[in-house]
């Protein structure tokens, strides 16, 4: 990944296990450690988006779930 | 309902909302919305009067030639090592470019994050400078990397706060927009609150192409009925307070000082400057006796490129002479085509000539 390095781009991915400061997080099966000390908080399990190697925020629901509620917004449905 | 069918109804509702307004130009900030438009060709879902534009929302390219020069300066006079993103290290100044040093056996290294280059420092002999680019999403990364104090690691610092340059843009009298979709990286770390004094309409937006047209929606409705503030579309990920921690340890490094930027001129509060309390890892500072002589030229070479009127939103690639002549992602002039991030760049990639 180095030398293509998105500026604006954060990647979102589950923390399978976390080693303060840092944290194991997959990205659909690639495997990655990442920085977790600009979050509080940080559990197994959690959705973070990650920027530069560090996860910046948290990510409350999966994309899909995510996509219901749009729907949900705008339409009604 | 399937992806293509809520796209689909979404650009029914924008047309039906977009029913006698009138001419609106919306303008997005941010490269990776950029991506999603083009790559999704979303512009071809908009009704004709509503026009989507791109901003100076590409870190690289928003990144004035004088920083380069000064980081060329640096790398001549000193034997360090030199680590950057990899996109910043393709752009030419005069032709030469951070990869053309590396050539010539200068120490150039192309980093993935600042931490990769405080390993380098941790092991190296020689002083490692982070020439450091990008908007407070970034910054919070290298003030964490400032703060661990680590001996012979410098920053060189070109980040720039965004929200001062939303500002900014408004106070400039060519750029005509109605609407901002607002950066949805930047935004999980400032927050919603960050934007709440711009008296403007602005929707804080996600990546999918759902994100960005329900932004689309949603600003229209706001212009519609006269609203003004901001509304957060993004809301899996962007609070109402940003990531604080991450705010507090970017304040504490650094100040914010008048800086300039590519394509709009000298920004008010928009230099992440390295506050006095951490200038013993401020390269602008530790190596001041270098830049004496200092002194910037313009280049040549980027004459005719017009990046900096596409940062303002003002052209489309299009609209320059360059594109996709002498300008092109393997030979760029300017950023605009190097970064990956940059609306030149997407266009190419994904094969829009106009």
């Amino acid at each position: 990944m180095a030398g293509v390095v998105e500026m604006c781009i954060a990647i979102p991915g589950r923390v399978e296990k976390v080693e303060y400061p840092y944290a194991v997080v997959d990205f659909r099966g690639t495997k990655r450690k990442v920085r977790i000390d600009l979050l509080e908080d940080v559990k197994e399990g959690d959705y973070v988006l990650v920027h530069v190697g560090f996860a910046i925020q948290k990510v409350e629901k999966s994309e899909a779930e995510n996509i219901a509620e749009l729907l949900e917004k705008v339409f009604g449905v | 309902m399937e992806r293509k069918e809520i796209i689909r109804k979404l650009a029914e509702a924008i047309r039906r909302e977009s029913e006698g307004l009138g001419r609106i130009r919306i303008m997005h900030l941010c490269g990776t919305h950029e991506d999603t438009v083009t790559r999704y060709n979303l512009r071809s879902l908009l009704p004709e009067n509503v026009k989507l534009v791109s901003g100076p929302g590409c870190p690289v390219c928003i990144t004035p030639d004088g920083d380069l020069q000064r980081v060329f300066h640096l790398l001549e006079r000193k034997k360090v090592t030199l680590a950057t993103f990899g996109d910043m290290a393709r752009v030419p100044f005069e032709g030469k470019s951070l990869f053309y040093y590396k050539a010539k056996g200068y120490d150039v290294r192309m980093v993935y994050s600042v931490f990769d280059a405080l390993e380098m420092a941790k092991k190296s002999e020689k002083p490692v400078v982070f020439f450091a680019i990008g908007f407070e999403t970034t910054m919070p990364s290298t003030a964490l990397a400032i703060m661990e104090g680590v001996e012979d690691f410098y920053v060189f610092s070109a980040h720039r706060f965004f929200v001062p340059a939303m500002e900014h843009l408004l106070s400039l009298g060519d750029v005509k927009i109605d609407g901002f979709i607002n950066p949805g990286h930047v935004s999980t770390i400032v927050g919603v609150k960050a934007y709440e004094h711009i008296d403007f309409p602005q929707v804080i937006a996600g990546f999918e192409p759902e994100d960005v047209m329900l932004a689309i929606l949603m600003l229209l409705r706001m212009i519609k009925n006269g609203e003004r503030g901001v509304r957060n579309e993004y809301t899996r990920a962007v609070k109402y307070e940003g990531n604080v921690k991450a705010q507090e340890v970017m304040n504490a490094v650094f100040d914010r000082e008048d800086w300039e930027w590519r394509g709009l001129g000298v920004v008010p509060k928009s230099g992440a400057k390295i506050r006095r309390e951490f200038e013993d890892f401020d390269a602008l500072k530790v190596f001041e006796d270098v830049f004496e002589d200092f002194v910037p030229k313009e280049d040549v070479k980027k004459k005719a490129c017009r990046c900096g009127e596409l940062l303002r939103g003002l052209i489309e690639p299009k609209d320059c002479p360059l594109f996709m002549k002498a300008c092109t992602p393997k030979n760029p002039v300017g950023p605009c085509m190097v970064s990956v991030e940059g609306m030149c760049n997407i266009w190419a990639r994904f094969g829009v000539r106009g």
